[in-house]
């Protein structure tokens, strides 16, 4: 139990994330001190337990910055500092752990963002996995942005940034050797430049698309505002792979869950404009208009027009199928 | 009109979809009302997942039959899976659906704490590779199924005779469908207008292999693919018969089903299994509906190697659970007090609610909750 | 449990398997159950193994007398059986 217990080889994993990281704030501080600037501050943490920790695409390193900057993205903010808490089970090799922190530190430079403190504890061998990471993010809102949703109206569109379903499958694929031999990759990446394209009186929501894909996130803004939102299956954008191993093994696409697209609301006369925008990003090539909301006020539900032309329910993901996806 | 490749897109046409149901509200409204029963779990997952009962008229019912193989899976059985999976030195292999299945003492997931050893497979030929993979381990396979899936059981059993490998065994819990179809027709409370058959069992059977039931039973029948267009069509053909009073099987899934059925497949099925009396969970017996290994391939019967009594005890059924009427079409999913309420996908209380092929967790997933 | 997609064969290996693809997705198949596969044929696929050939002059068929009613939503069609 040697690394975490503040002796010499938990100063050569603190080392190893300095080098990383790269911050001046990394200075050896218990805390680190951070200029403060005007507006409001946005907070969010996560954890990542993903199994396995390395797939095509990405690595738990990657996820958690990622996780982490997005849902500050989201709510408008500007991502600036976050944290990093590991947890590491004895054995870990290190070259293993030198991934994840140049991941990490790939992922913050791709975001713009500094990773400023952290800790790491060890604990026995079989009692962990690997690693876990919690980062905790801190972003800043320069004005009075309204990402809130109380401003959506009937005839309000949603539009999805790209491709549903590629982390998910990619996941799928790895940990259950399913033998389905294909390219997809997880789509884990940092949504700063899509919430940014967005910008503008015409938004009125953003949510990124993790666990529960779209339909978990359409389902909680349903209830969140009362919404009745319908949206159609052909619009979906989604790759020939994706769609097939959906098919293959019965999953819906619209339960996936992605690491790097998100779900936007806009005003009905602002849709071209902001898809647009999104297409205009080098994540957003893929983004599209996928519905609109049906009716304001009455029984939240999300309901899909099917490829067939027919009408259902979209189901709310029941449960998680796909455990340890993020 | 070209196929656009691959060939199941075709039949998910919009175009088609509207004229089949403009078609059939045609035929319906000089009909009245009809129920038109279907023996398929993945059937009842297509009408939801395309929407298509909304296409439908209100006088036109699609109803739910014994569909789902994990549902009607005994508890003998699953018991007996459980008990193996405990042992050192077994592994056992199996449909993943089959693990949430609640048991009396718990699912066979549940047992994992208890130091069971589980893998979930996507084919048999999966289990066999865990058994090369693993000499030093028994691989115990959980077969279940209907027609489609004992092929393939059966083709890969067929190839292991002379192989030597000594370390795979399974349990057998196959059943059969038209002897299911039969004895529902016969003996059970509801009395369908038509018969939608089941698409991929009829491409191992054969068209013919209903000719039986439909001389006993004299119901319009149609064998139907599962793309929208194919269960319209499937649905057409039955109200045309019905218009004309006649009583036969209309293959609507040509494409695929021929009237011998898949042969080879057949072959395979009756050289490894013959027919014996089942159980099938929330029916109970139904004469010749199971599949039992035959001598020659007993040393593969995993209750018989391992020697577990095979248990004959009346099935418990937890309190309010309505299954066994849901299962046949008695009652809708909405029907059973427990729906939504104390039975939900996440902690279910019966088998319908279980599998991606249960009509109540198919219910639960695309309609509205309570 | 009766799913089943129809993929397109890819290759014909030893032993009676071999690939089968749709959409980019690739997966090891049993022919076991069929006698004769061509590359290029569309099969249903079930549990990792084809349990029967798509009959694309039959699909089409399907389809033209489908096509011919769709169009006007008159009368019972019967398509070929």
């Amino acid at each position: 139990m040697g690394h975490g217990s503040g002796g010499g080889l938990t100063q050569e994993i603190i080392e190893l994330a300095r080098a990383a990281f790269a911050s001046s704030y990394l200075d050896g501080l218990d805390s680190a001190i951070l200029p403060s600037a005007p507006g409001r501050i946005a907070f969010t943490t996560d954890s990542f337990v993903v199994r396995p920790l390395f797939f095509p695409g990405g690595d738990i390193g990657r996820l958690a910055v990622c996780g982490t900057v997005n849902d500050l993205c989201v709510v408008g903010a500007e991502p600036r500092y976050l944290s990093c808490g590991l947890i590491l089970e004895e054995g870990l090799p290190l070259d293993q752990l030198e991934l994840v922190f140049a991941s990490m530190a790939g992922a913050a430079r791709e975001a713009g963002v500094q990773v400023v403190t952290g800790d790491t504890k060890v604990v026995e061998k079989g009692r962990g996995d690997g690693i876990y990471i919690n980062t905790a993010g801190i972003g800043f809102l320069p004005e009075a942005l309204e990402l809130s949703g109380r401003g959506i109206v009937e005839g309000d569109l949603v539009l999805v940034s790209g491709c549903l379903g590629d982390h998910a499958m990619t996941i799928l694929n790895l940990r259950e050797s399913l033998g389905f031999d294909n390219r997809l990759r997880s789509d884990c990446a940092p949504l700063g430049g899509l919430a940014s394209a967005l910008r503008g009186p015409a938004l009125r929501f953003m949510r990124d698309l993790t666990r529960g894909g779209l339909g978990a996130a359409l389902h909680e803004l349903a209830e969140l505002r009362g919404l009745h939102i319908e949206i159609e299956e052909d619009s979906l954008p989604v790759r020939e792979e994706v769609v097939a191993l959906s098919e293959l093994l019965g999953i819906d696409v619209l339960g996936m869950a992605n690491e790097g697209k998100l779900m936007a609301l806009v005003a009905e006369s602002s849709g071209e404009a902001a898809l647009a925008a999104l297409r205009s990003q080098p994540l957003g090539r893929e983004a599209a208009v996928v519905g609109r909301v049906a009716a304001r006020g009455g029984r939240a539900s999300v309901s899909m027009r099917t490829l067939a032309g027919g009408m259902r329910l979209v189901p709310r993901p029941a449960g998680d199928k796909l455990p340890r996806i993020c | 009109m070209a196929i656009q490749a691959p060939p199941h897109e075709s039949f998910r046409r919009r175009d088609l979809v509207e004229g089949l149901a403009r078609s059939i509200a045609r035929a319906s409204e000089a009909l009245g009302p009809i129920r038109i029963m279907h023996v398929c779990g993945t059937h009842e997952r297509s009408v939801h997942r395309f929407g298509l009962r909304a296409l439908l008229p209100a006088s036109l019912r699609i109803v739910a039959g014994p569909g789902c193989p994990v549902c009607i899976c005994p508890l003998s059985d699953l018991a007996a899976a459980r008990d193996l999976a405990l042992r050192p030195g077994v592994l056992l292999a199996s449909f993943g659906d089959m693990l949430n299945v609640p048991g009396p003492e718990g699912s066979l997931a549940d047992a994992r704490s208890l130091g069971a050893s589980l893998r979930v497979v996507y084919s048999v030929m999966d289990a066999v590779s865990l058994a090369r993979a693993h000499p030093e381990k028994e691989i115990v396979f959980f077969s279940i199924g209907f027609e489609t899936t004992t092929a393939p059981t059966a083709a890969t059993l067929a190839g292991l005779e002379g192989s030597g490998l000594r370390n795979f065994s399974l349990i057998s819990s196959n059943r059969v469908i038209p002897e299911a179809l039969d004895y529902l027709l016969s003996t059970g409370e509801l009395s369908p207008d038509a018969l939608l058959l089941p698409g991929h069992v009829s491409v191992i059977i054969g068209s013919e292999a209903y000719a039986g039931l439909v001389e006993r039973h004299r119901l319009p029948c149609a064998i139907a693919g599962f793309e929208p267009v194919d269960i319209l069509s499937g649905i057409l053909a039955i109200l045309e018969q019905k218009l004309e009073g006649r009583a036969r099987v209309h293959n609507s899934y040509s494409r695929a089903v021929l009237p011998q059925g898949n042969v080879r497949a057949r072959d395979f099925v009756s050289r490894v299994y013959e027919p014996c009396d089942a159980v099938w969970r929330g029916l109970g017996m139904v004469p010749g509906s199971g599949l039992r290994l035959r001598a020659a391939f007993s040393g593969y019967d995993a209750q018989r190697k391992f020697g577990l009594a095979s248990s004959s005890e009346p099935e418990e059924r937890p309190a309010g659970c309505l299954c066994p009427r849901v299962m046949v079409g008695l009652e809708e999913p909405e029907g059973c007090p427990l729906f939504g309420r104390g039975c939900v996908p996440e902690r279910p209380v019966g088998p319908c609610m279980v599998s991606d092929e249960g009509t109540c967790r198919i219910r639960y997933e695309y309609a509205e909750r309570p | 449990m009766c799913v089943a997609m129809p993929m397109k064969v890819i290759e014909i290996g030893e032993e009676g398997e071999g690939l089968a693809e749709l959409g980019g997705v690739r997966r090891r198949v049993s022919f076991r159950l069929l006698g004769m596969v061509a590359l290029g044929d569309y099969v249903l696929v079930h549990a990792g193994f084809a349990i029967a050939k798509v009959d694309e002059a039959e699909a089409q068929l399907s389809l033209d007398a489908l096509a011919e009613c769709g169009g006007l939503g008159d009368g019972y069609p019967s398509p070929s059986p």
